[in-house]
């Protein structure tokens, strides 16, 4: 007898283990879908759960936003944040579009140097954060500053170019029923989690974003590994950004401040469970907060709710997720 | 005792020069770099430098400044105040939508504002304090619901009009003032809330509170300071900050719906530029203040050198950088 409740003892841990291993924004994901498709049923046609290409078009309407989110859980995670994506992307949008000019044989060309200024702003990004000790959220608004100047300053007219029809079917092509965009994000999102969870380099992050002093105390070089995450997140925005534009066919200097890529994806990434001050957090928990904004977006458009309300029920909703599982914890949030 | 140890120079009987130098070195070095581009302004425009020049600097700079001294009541605390753009849209709209050119309902429309101020705050200041929501999402959520809230009052476009005497807040002048000639009305409004502020910040308990909880909260509350109330009240002191800017900025520019645009990050690289540690701390009202005044002078004259509007965008960028780098380095140095 005695042996079958500590079995049933531990059957409850592992059970309870498992539990605990699904991010708790999934919980709030379900409601967030079960409740819209509820609303769908009673207010409008019905069509969402019947019309297989709606529920598909809320993971497309996710990718973009799904990318950079993972890109600032990086850097999140290493208690930094990155506010200058939203003008990456434009950058990226812009420059793809002009050097491509809609030929085909240039499109790799293109590629290399968009990757490459990925690679700078995010490095630039990381020295300033590490080396001259500047707090990230001014860092990365200055940088993000820079870029928006020098976008608006030289491309606010005239041709932008445009990309080749071949490149667009990154935005638009599907293999089967599974739309490229969204092999394109389950690949970035297994390859951020790989990386935290597998990788060296990610337990590093947590480390250096749990406690940086102990961190350098225990031998990690905190700057590389933060330089590293900027560099990360800057080249999900590029990779946002060449999305972004392959559905577009041109570039655009607003196409990133106009989707508040910079202030959604902290609030998705946050919504996901990961901390602002860094340490804690991963990737599949950013991912259900990016599709609760998809679920959203969806649910509205099928009630034709109207613009603005929706950015206030958007607002409302990114308090109430996060404060939904903060409001339990013991620490002062500043 | 303690002030010995901190100036070696007094009890060594120090020379002159030595007194006087660590009397430089303290001056926060928004003072000098103010100067240096006001000095660069009226290099380039002689009326500058003139009674009348400075007056219509201050009133342009007016809602700036207000804005920027009611973040650092957040910033000081270790959080951002991320809505005060929106605030500033929503006061703007509002009041155009509540007076309709009615000069009646001029203070009607500005005892609404300013409530809903203190209402936005508080619930602000709520979120973080009680719901323990990071304040830098718990204002960006309440960007999105009052930007929102806002627009669909008013139907998404700014509607009705604002009267003569709500404009002549933030635009007028008050003539034939001796000595100096014309004083703005904002420059009034400017005095008058930063000497409140100032008493509140520097010479009451709540800005000594403000700052321990900014640099240790766990602390500040073993101590006995009440984190939660003062938190809040930090938040409805830079909403109701953002709602008088907004007053000022509406009388200035006239009814639009853009005119907050991003206000708050304007307000936090002044803040910033002023000297004001993020995450909490340190900060002093007067540096805020012209840290905001550095931040509009810049602007002039980068607009004086022609450099095109986009550019100026790019050179505010790395002056915050600039301005945050050299606070940080000046910082390692004195440990």
């Amino acid at each position: 007898m005695s042996v079958e409740v500590i079995a049933e003892g531990k059957d409850k841990r592992v059970r309870s283990n498992f539990l605990k291993k699904i991010p708790q924004v999934y919980y709030f994901l379900v409601i967030v879908l079960a409740g819209g498709l509820i609303l769908d049923q009673f207010f409008a046609s019905g069509n969402i759960l019947s019309n297989p290409t709606i529920l598909r078009n809320i993971l497309v309407r996710s990718v973009a936003l799904g990318i950079v989110a993972v890109g600032q859980t990086f850097v999140m995670i290493g208690a930094s944040i990155d506010l200058s994506v939203a003008y990456t992307i434009s950058l990226t949008s812009v420059m793809a579009s002009l050097i491509m000019q809609g030929d085909p044989a240039r499109v790799p060309m293109a590629l290399g140097i968009v990757l490459l200024v990925g690679v700078a702003v995010g490095f630039i990004n990381g020295l300033l954060v590490t080396k001259l000790n500047v707090n990230a959220f001014i860092a990365t608004l200055g940088t993000g500053l820079i870029i928006k100047g020098v976008l608006n300053g030289m491309f606010s007219s005239g041709s932008m170019g445009s990309v080749p029809k071949g490149f667009q079917t990154l935005g638009y092509g599907s293999i089967g029923p599974v739309p490229y965009s969204i092999i394109l994000l389950l690949a970035v999102v297994l390859i951020g989690w790989f990386i935290l969870s597998w990788t060296k380099f990610g337990s590093h992050l947590y480390g250096v974003g749990g406690d940086i002093l102990i961190g350098r105390l225990s031998g990690l070089r905190t700057s590389r590994v933060l330089i590293i995450a900027h560099i990360i997140s800057s080249l999900t925005a590029v990779l946002a950004g060449l999305f972004i534009v392959s559905r577009l066919g041109a570039g655009a200097p607003w196409v990133g401040p106009d989707g508040v890529y910079d202030l959604e994806s902290v609030a998705t990434t946050v919504i996901g469970g990961t901390a602002l001050s860094g340490g804690r957090g991963g990737v599949f928990g950013t991912i259900a907060g990016v599709m609760i904004f998809g679920v959203i977006d969806t649910v509205f458009n099928q009630l034709g709710v109207d613009t603005y309300l929706k950015m206030v029920i958007r607002g409302a909703i990114i308090i109430l997720a996060v404060a939904s599982y903060s409001v339990r914890s013991k620490r002062e949030a500043a | 005792m303690t002030t010995s140890v901190n100036n070696p120079a007094a009890d060594k009987g120090a020379t002159f020069f030595e007194i006087v130098w660590e009397w430089i070195r303290k001056i926060p070095p928004v003072y000098p770099i103010f100067i240096a581009v006001a000095f660069g302004v009226s290099q380039l425009n002689p009326n500058f430098a003139t009674a009348n020049g400075l007056m219509a600097f201050v009133r342009r700079a007016a809602p700036l400044i207000i804005l920027a001294m009611g973040q650092l009541f957040v910033l000081a605390s270790g959080g951002f105040d991320l809505s005060q753009g929106s605030v500033v849209t929503l006061t703007i709209i509002g009041s155009s939508l509540i007076i309709y050119n009615n000069e009646e309902y001029t203070y009607v429309a500005i005892a609404i504002m300013i409530g809903l101020g203190i209402v936005i705050g508080l619930v602000n200041g709520f979120v973080v304090a009680y719901l323990k929501v990071p304040s830098l999402i718990a204002t960006l959520g309440m960007l999105l619901l009052v930007k929102g809230g806002g627009l669909y009052w008013t139907g998404g476009a700014p509607k009705g009009y604002l009267s003569e005497a709500y404009r002549f807040i933030g635009r007028g002048f008050f003539e034939n003032v001796p000595v100096i000639g014309r004083f703005p009305a904002s420059g009034i409004v400017l005095l008058v809330v930063g000497a409140i502020l100032v008493i509140l910040f520097h010479k009451t308990n709540l800005g000594k509170q403000i700052l321990a909880i900014g640099d240790n909260a766990q602390a500040a509350k073993l101590s006995g300071v009440k984190v939660k109330q003062i938190r809040m009240i930090a938040f409805m002191i830079s909403s109701v900050c953002a709602i008088i800017g907004g007053i000022l900025l509406g009388g200035y520019g006239g009814t639009s719906y853009t005119a907050g645009g991003d206000m708050e990050m304007q307000s936090v690289s002044a803040a910033v530029i002023g000297g004001v540690l993020l995450l909490g701390g340190k900060g002093s009202v007067y540096d805020v203040a012209f840290g905001a005044l550095t931040l509009e002078a810049m602007v002039s004259l980068l607009n004086l050198l022609g450099l095109p509007k986009p550019y100026r965008d790019a050179v505010q960028g790395l002056i915050i950088i600039a301005a945050v780098a050299y606070a940080g380095l000046r910082m390692k140095k004195r440990d």
